[in-house]
């Protein structure tokens, strides 16, 4: 994992110590609320439906035992207790009081940790695979470039005021578990001739006008990153609609502008810069390469893991559906699904944050991961000591056996905490997993994923869920609209309306419906993507709206 | 009021506004569209921009332009940060001004995208005065990023290696 160095602490203390001083002259009234709005954003605050809520960065979704432990301190000492993991791989707090806040900053710094950037018109936190360094087929770790694109934009002097919020993903691997063509950029580590470089997307996005990401440039050299990311902002920071912020993103550039164009504009002004100047040094990408060394993982005899397996059905089937084949031999990465039966997805308490620290530290080289699914991944476990992780997963009741499957719901908060919702998405998930309930259920529909946003925002990825669901709100009423086939990865796609909404309370009844068509309708073995791409969208219409 | 790096200084261009004859000596500012008539006589001549012209047609001029002044119509509105910053890169080495409503807090961000000088708005002025400028550039004393005038980690990090 990456460590700060006494440059990476100066920045961090220097930062909070700014922004103590920016509160002070907000109240003092040299700013007004108007200019103090960004400032607080560009620090991760906002003001929500009841109250502030904090967003704290975990840059590339990569924390510490000791980090996570901080996290449920923040959550006990300033909130009420837990926090909510976000599709952004940042933790949100619901509840922190302003004038606490400089002191959580500190608290936060005092773990490497910040709160930077996590919100307003600036280069967001950059995400990347919470299987990175653990996939088998991965080219490089991509968190060595992300944490290079986290420094380089953090207080970037150019884009710091851009004309909208933009989200950077980086992946190492072919099968993309990023959402990277849902990003302003995502950049794909590709080897190509014997060298490593970047293929780079650019324009995708969701919120009300949802476009998947087009290739800009196929093959980047590594030394050019920076240099190319500046021409990118540059001409999307020149160029980009300042008159509609809903027309702000560089998605709309992009295709208002044409691809050609904005490649040809981004293309000069790389070739106008000092790129030397810009790229980071060779020596200083060995320094941070350094922290992302893989582990050092001895193939390892999987122990009582078979037996267990054998004597303890619930391990069994968590074993199955939870983890993810390591590339060393005899290990595995665990997920622990944030979706308990009833739960808020993404929720943890402290004592359930506690837990996992203990669990990463004991058994997964202290490292954990938060996942864009608002999982955590545990990414070094041994086989031989899965059986006690899932053990102490259980005692927590963090022990749901459902990644990837229907009750595995994304969730943005919604109409119970968020001031830009027009309708709830926590309880519409809660209902729709108390329906799937039965776990074998659930095994025999397969991979599912539903995705629920509470406004045509999406922060909860609607667009993109096999099963999405926008909860609009209809002269008073929340009325519910269903996609189907959207797909996050590297097979992207926008998912289809089926028609007209649903109320609040048919979410559950048309899930349903939905599910049974596909299981009536699909072939062996095939997904709910593979059956809704053969057999589109006229039988789900059917069952749906035919009386 | 005027800012540079070191303080409040005193303005030694004058403003030229749009309708009004252009004298025939002095350093004077017009606006773009009347930049090839203020040129006429004088070895370099100020002019003001918008944030959305497109300064690589300045080029062919810039031996002659000894000050652009770029709009910002709202603090928010950070088009200036990239248009400052594009006008050095294509070789513009006399004075950039940054006009309008922007804050404090964006001060070091400015100069460090080029600009020398800024033309703080009265009522922002009136809220921060002088002080809280000059105080701002040292709140954030490093930069990650390299080639600004910031001190650059990347390169400390170098140099102490």
């Amino acid at each position: 994992m990456y460590r700060y160095d006494e440059f990476d602490h100066r920045f961090v203390a220097e930062r909070t110590d700014e922004f103590r001083a920016q509160v002070v002259r907000r109240l003092n009234g040299s700013l007004t609320e108007d200019e103090f709005k960004p400032l607080r954003l560009m620090n991760g605050l906002y003001l929500q439906l009841h109250a502030y809520m904090l967003l704290v960065a975990i840059p590339y979704g990569t924390l510490s035992g000791r980090q996570m432990r901080m996290l449920a301190h923040i959550a006990e000492t300033w909130d009420r207790g837990y926090g909510h993991f976000t599709t952004r791989q940042n933790i949100q707090y619901n509840w922190p009081k302003l004038k606490d806040v400089p002191d959580i900053l500190d608290a936060l710094a005092s773990v490497e940790m910040h709160a930077i950037q996590t919100s307003g018109n600036c280069i967001r936190n950059t995400t990347s695979d919470p299987f990175s360094g653990v996939a088998p087929d991965e080219v490089e770790d991509p968190r060595i470039t992300a944490e290079i694109i986290r420094q380089w934009s953090s207080l970037h002097p150019e884009f710091t005021f851009l004309g909208r919020k933009f989200k950077i993903a980086v992946t190492g691997s072919e099968e993309d578990r990023t959402a990277l063509k849902l990003h302003d950029i995502g950049i794909q580590i590709v080897r190509q001739g014997g060298q490593v470089g970047y293929r780079v997307l650019v324009g995708g996005g969701m919120g009300r006008t949802p476009m998947i990401a087009k290739e800009v440039r196929a093959f980047l050299p590594k030394e050019d990153l920076l240099p190319y990311l500046e021409a990118c902002l540059r001409v999307y920071n020149l160029h980009g609609r300042r008159d509609n912020k809903y027309k702000a993103r560089i998605k709309i550039l992009v295709h208002e502008m044409g691809l050609e164009t904005y490649r040809e504009e981004v293309e000069a002004e790389f070739a106008r810069m000092d790129r030397d100047t810009i790229a980071v040094p060779d020596a200083e990408v060995a320094r941070i390469s350094g922290y992302f060394a893989p582990p050092e993982l001895e193939p390892r005899d999987p122990g009582d893991y078979v037996r267990a397996l054998r004597t303890d059905p619930a391990f069994a089937r968590w074993a199955e559906q939870n983890t993810f084949a390591h590339r060393v031999p005899g290990h595995v990465a665990a997920t622990i699904s944030l979706k308990p039966l009833g739960g808020a997805p993404g929720d943890a308490t402290a004592e359930q944050m506690r837990a996992m620290a203990d669990l990463a530290e004991t058994y997964s080289r202290d490292e954990m991961r938060v996942t864009h699914e608002q999982n955590v991944v545990l990414p070094h476990v041994a086989l031989a000591d899965l059986y006690k992780v899932f053990r102490g997963l259980q005692a927590a009741g963090l022990d749901a056996p459902n990644k990837g499957l229907v009750t595995d719901i994304i969730a943005c908060p919604g109409l119970d905490y968020c001031a830009l919702a027009t309708a709830r998405s926590i309880p519409v998930a809660q209902n729709i997993a108390r329906r799937f309930e039965d776990p074998e259920r659930q095994r025999e529909i397969g991979p599912l994923p539903i995705k629920i946003s509470g406004c045509i925002n999406a922060c909860g990825h609607h667009h993109v869920g096999a099963i999405g669901i926008l909860g609009l709100d209809k002269a008073g009423v929340e009325s519910y609209q269903i996609t189907l086939g959207g797909d996050a990865t590297e097979t992207a796609a926008l998912g289809d309306r089926t028609g007209p909404g649903f109320s609040y309370e048919d979410v559950p009844d048309v899930v349903e419906k939905i599910v049974d068509t596909y299981i009536a309708a699909r072939e062996t073995d095939e997904t709910f993507l593979q059956t809704y791409r053969r057999v589109g969208m006229a039988p789900f219409k059917e069952a749906l709206y035919a009386a | 009021m005027l800012l540079d790096e070191t303080g409040e200084i005193a303005e030694t261009w004058e403003r030229v506004p749009d309708e009004a004859d252009i004298p025939a000596e002095g350093a004077i500012i017009v606006p773009l569209a009347r930049l090839e008539e203020a040129m006429g006589g004088r070895p370099a001549s100020g002019v003001a921009i918008p944030n959305d012209a497109d300064v690589r047609e300045l080029v062919p001029l810039f031996p002659r332009i000894g000050l652009i002044a770029v709009d910002f119509p709202s603090f928010a509105d950070g088009r200036g940060f990239s248009l400052g910053q594009r006008l050095r890169d294509l070789g513009f080495k006399a004075g950039l001004r940054a006009e309008g409503p922007v804050i404090a807090d964006q001060f070091a961000y400015l100069l460090a995208c080029g600009f020398d000088q800024v033309d703080v708005s009265e009522d922002v002025a009136l809220r921060q005065p002088v002080e809280q400028w000059l105080a701002q550039l040292g709140k954030i004393s490093l930069g990650y990023q390299r080639g600004r005038p910031t001190q650059s980690i990347p390169d400390q990090r170098r140099a102490y290696a």
